[in-house]
């Protein structure tokens, strides 16, 4: 029954896909292979990031992570999320594990969601696609208005949101 | 390729962990496994969402949406649509790259790619296991309107309004 709870989400989108495939064949099964390939692209890059992360949170102690990324890193805390963020490989959701166990180690809340927005929009590979693709002139003038942005959302989330909510993510976080 | 490179480094590393302390490593892997079925569930889901999305939403919709439509009434088009779909950047660019080709402004253009990365409607599921509900909405939002300020940049800068 729990399980059945836990994997609701889950069915309820399989349901939708059948109804498509029995609706509209042709839009079903190029549905189903379109999943197909999200999902190999999942297998290539989600495992590694996991152990990479249950390792980081093995061998890393947080005193180091705090200091290098928690309330007192100042710019060393804000260039560091963007560097981890820009180097990485991978959809949105890759980050929001690596988020979490950031927070474990005690990176500040602003830190986290500068990460998350620097894998979000300057990640560097997608960057040199994004140049070829679209030209330098459109890419690079997309990251210089992003990486403000970055900053001031990651701000403005902090500012709106209170103090018991940041303390029950972090707890969330923990248990994660 | 990105992926054989992870791969690589992490069973690298791994081999490094297990040489120092076979105990910490084996415990490296069980919080690995379990942070990972954790979010399974929601991650299966959303990669359904996605088949299903692009099924529907394929380069002839899209480019039917905002293609020729030019203001900023195609360019909340475009937003709208990149902040629902999620299409990986080597599948995004040479699309948007098609879309201007085939007529489509740099405004509208900007506002579908800074959307599709800063906006996740389908992947918001995962996000609010990690976020919870409030924060994702509020950073989805904020995402969405300052996509628009991107969009404007961009077309003054590169489409030269």
């Amino acid at each position: 029954m729990k399980l059945l709870k836990r994997y609701r989400f889950f069915l309820i989108a399989a349901l939708f896909l059948s109804i498509l495939v029995l609706r509209n064949r042709e839009l079903g099964i190029e549905a189903i292979s379109i999943t197909g390939y999200s999902l190999k692209e999942m297998i290539l890059v989600i495992p590694p990031i996991f152990v990479l992360l249950g390792l980081l949170d093995v061998w890393v102690p947080k005193e180091t992570m705090i200091k290098y990324m928690g309330e007192d890193s100042g710019l060393k805390g804000i260039l560091l999320a963007f560097l981890i963020g820009s180097a990485a490989a991978g959809p949105l959701y890759g980050a929001f594990p690596v988020a979490a166990v950031f927070m474990k180690k005690g990176v500040k809340f602003s830190n986290v969601l500068i990460f998350i927005g620097a894998w979000s929009t300057t990640k560097i590979p997608m960057l040199l696609f994004e140049i070829s693709a679209l030209g330098a002139k459109f890419a690079l003038t997309r990251l210089l208005v992003d990486i403000p942005g970055i900053i001031l959302i990651a701000y403005v989330l902090c500012t709106f949101a209170d103090q018991a909510e940041i303390e029950r993510i972090y707890k969330k976080a923990e248990s994660m | 390729m990105n992926g054989y490179l992870m791969y690589g480094l992490v069973i690298l590393l791994l081999m490094v962990s297990y040489y120092k302390d076979r105990k910490k490593t084996k415990m490296a892997l069980l919080k690995a496994w379990k942070s990972f079925e954790n979010i399974l569930p929601q991650l299966l889901g959303v990669l359904i969402l996605v088949g299903i999305m692009l099924a529907i939403f394929d380069a002839v919709l899209i480019s039917r949406l905002i293609g020729n439509e030019s203001g900023w009434l195609g360019v909340v088009f475009s937003a709208l649509v990149g902040a629902i779909t999620l299409i990986p950047g080597f599948v995004a660019f040479p699309t948007a790259a098609l879309l201007l080709n085939s007529g489509a402004g740099y405004m509208q253009i900007g506002a579908f790619v800074s959307t599709l990365m800063m906006v996740g409607v389908i992947t918001a599921p995962v996000e609010v296991q990690y976020f919870g509900k409030r924060m994702t909405l509020m950073r989805n939002v904020l995402a969405f309107f300052f996509s628009f300020a991107v969009a404007y940049v961009i077309g003054k800068v590169v489409g030269g309004l």
